[in-house]
């Protein structure tokens, strides 16, 4: 179901490490699409494969890892058959990223002002006065006051939530087609991730910008997202529209996930727990990856599950899907 | 910084007098320099005067309090050999070893920084192993096999280079050195090669794995995600992080350089300082002994200092630091 509109689509993406333990498929057939306003949720255990995707899209995959098969078409272009020159291009430009950790994605030795101007410089010819003063608006803009100032200063001399908007700050000072944010406010309180949250949706609606927004935790992403991909295992397990999604979870790793998160559970449900471990990547079951620790699977689960559409942009990889009403 | 820097000064002074006095006592107990300087002809009378001529005659603590009275007033005493004082005989000599360390230095760090760096960015490669290989044999031949060596096919072999002494000097802004004539700069190029061996395989394996380290830190993703480009990303995030052990132990390794250049300063007969320590000992002139190592101690608090300092020029965290305190 690609759209017109997509500013970004990804199919039948794959990216494996080949380790001396042998090879993990940490993405294994991811297909996505983000709409020009829209914001995507991924969500998923640790482990799953989120962080690789969002790498991937920028070719951003170190040794021992590759992309070794898939699309990612980028305004009708494919960012993974790009020269190093031409993704650069689009890098920071068009698609930014916000990194996991705020605490180790500025560069302990070099001022906020001096990473913030080189992101402009990488793609514009300015001066750096005016490089400066478009860096102190966009501090402004995400919440860091007499940010003329601040820009001075350096990043260990700024609190992780701090970090964070800088990092978020540096991601909106080419106003990009796309911003793929990996978690950027586990490492955060939940006052200030709310804060964020809050004025990342209403850049996203003022800017007319994409968001693809990774998280483990569904309650954010139920907040903030129009729609969300479930991943497990390296795979998109269940992806549709955010509210029918925790609504109705289809699939039962969704709704093990929904099931587990506290603000979800309705009433007179208890809080539950999906059962065993995630999953050992070198070593993937065949078939649905979740058959080991799914109550309804069966011997037909081995078997290779294609993708399955339901009406209102649900799609689920399942073969027994929570598909009765009501429950 | 400057609370910072007294701090050091007052530390350096505790040390100083500390040292004096290791090194009062390390030298007496060498030998006494009587048996030596005076002729075994000499009669008893002739011998007394000489020993108390040359002050011998004073028990240990005596001398040393002689000596450290005219220390602080800048003087460490006359050379039992040439009576001259030690202080003037070591820095005419110094510029030489000076000389001979500084290139040493320099070659090391414009040679082994950007082999670490090539090694490092091409890690495990076929390019990488051959430098790796070639830096273990700068580890591991000895100093003074590979200065006769270098002698042996460059100067006695190919006749291409002179195979001792200091050439003729000249004036680079007012400084005298061998490097502002040709001649000069031949007679330089064998010991400050042999010196520089060591050093250069140090600074490339310390470069090598400074980037090992540095290139899979989160902020150098990060970087190529702005849309960085390589050289920006490879000089300027990379190489700020890999300074600072290699700042580290430059600083220790020109100590070094100075102090003990003596074996490569020796074969080559290069007219420095560590020649005039080697000669001393031999003759166990005392005053120049001790007056040389109190040099070299201060030398090396100074470039202590001068590494911490350069420390916070490239480090913010410890700038800041510095600042509160
Ligand atoms: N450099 C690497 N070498 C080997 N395996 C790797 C490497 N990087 C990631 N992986 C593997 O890829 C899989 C997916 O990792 P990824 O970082 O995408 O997970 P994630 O979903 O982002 O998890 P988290 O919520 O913890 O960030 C994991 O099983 C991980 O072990
Ligand atoms: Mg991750």
């Amino acid at each position: 179901m690609m759209q017109d509109q997509s500013v970004l689509a990804v199919e039948g993406l794959r990216s494996h490490f080949f380790t001396r333990a042998g090879v993990v498929k940490a993405v294994d057939g991811v297909s996505l699409h983000v709409a020009r306003g829209e914001i995507l949720g991924i969500a998923g255990e640790s482990g799953s494969g989120k962080s690789v995707t969002a790498f991937s899209i920028l070719k951003l995959v170190d040794p021992p890892g590759r992309v070794i098969a898939g699309r990612v078409d980028f305004g009708g272009q494919d960012l993974l058959s790009c020269d190093e020159e031409s993704i650069r291009r689009i890098r920071g430009k068009r698609i930014a990223m916000i990194f996991q950790d705020p605490m180790m994605t500025l560069n302990p030795l070099m001022s906020i002002a001096d990473q913030m101007v080189e992101s402009i410089k990488a793609h514009e010819r300015t001066t750096r006065a005016a490089a400066l003063a478009r860096c102190a608006a966009t501090l402004e803009k995400v919440g860091i006051p007499d940010a003329a100032r601040r820009l001075l200063a350096y990043p260990h001399q700024f609190s992780g939530g701090m970090r964070q908007r800088v990092a978020i700050a540096i991601a909106l000072l080419h106003k990009p087609d796309l911003i793929i944010a990996d978690e950027p406010t586990t490492a955060l309180d939940v006052t200030i991730q709310g804060q964020i949250l809050h004025e990342m949706r209403q850049l996203c609606d003022e800017l007319g910008m994409a968001l693809i927004w990774i998280s483990h935790d569904l309650a954010v992403l139920g907040n903030l997202c129009d729609r969300i991909n479930v991943m497990y295992a390296g795979r998109v397990v269940e992806a549709g529209r955010a509210e029918d999604l925790l609504e109705r979870p289809v699939h039962p790793y969704t709704r093990g996930l929904v099931g587990s998160v506290p603000g979800n559970s309705r009433r007179g449900q208890e809080l539950t727990q999906i059962p065993g471990m995630p999953p050992n990547m070198l070593d993937l079951p065949d078939g649905c990856a979740f058959r080991p620790r799914c109550p309804r699977s069966g011997d037909e689960c081995a078997m290779e599950i294609g993708v399955r559409v339901l009406g209102d942009g649900r799609e689920y990889r399942c073969l027994h899907p929570h598909l009765e009403s009501g429950k | 910084m400057l609370v910072f820097i007294l701090r050091r000064l007052i530390q350096s002074v505790v040390v100083i007098f500390l040292v004096s006095i290791l090194v009062f006592i390390g030298v007496f107990s060498i030998g006494n320099p009587a048996d030596i300087l005076i002729p075994a002809e000499a009669s008893q009378m002739e011998r007394d005067a000489a020993i108390k001529s040359l002050g011998l005659d004073k028990p240990m603590y005596e001398q040393y309090f002689i000596f450290l009275s005219n220390a602080m007033k800048g003087d460490l005493g006359r050379s039992f050999v040439f009576n001259q004082p030690t202080i003037s005989l070591i820095t005419a000599r110094m510029p030489a070893t000076l000389e001979l360390a500084f290139c040493a230095l320099f070659l090391s760090l414009v040679i082994g920084i950007p082999l670490g760096m090539i090694a490092g960015y091409k890690a495990n490669s076929l390019l990488d192993r051959t430098i790796m290989t070639g830096s273990i044999l700068g580890f591991s031949a000895p100093t003074f096999w590979t200065a006769i060596l270098l002698i042996m096919v460059f100067a006695v072999g190919l006749h291409w280079l002179p195979p001792s002494g200091r050439g003729q000097l000249g004036k680079i802004l007012g400084i005298t050195t061998s490097l502002a004539t040709w001649d000069g700069i031949r007679h330089l190029v064998l010991p400050v090669t042999s010196l520089s061996l060591f050093k250069i395989s140090l600074v490339t394996r310390l470069t090598r794995s400074g980037i090992r380290e540095t290139l899979p830190m989160d902020f150098v993703k990060y970087a190529r995600a702005k849309g960085l480009r390589k050289s920006r990303i490879v000089f300027v995030h990379v190489f700020r992080n890999v300074l600072i052990p290699i700042v580290t132990v430059v600083g220790m390794e020109l100590g070094s350089l100075i102090a003990f250049g003596v074996v490569t300063e020796t074969i080559y007969a290069w007219p420095g300082t560590g020649k005039l320590l080697i000669d001393s000992i031999t003759r166990l002139d005392r005053p120049m002994i001790v007056a040389w190592l109190m040099i070299t101690v201060m030398l090396f608090i100074v470039i202590n200092l001068v590494v911490d300092l350069s420390y916070s020029l490239i480090d913010p965290r410890i700038r800041l630091q510095r600042k509160k305190s």
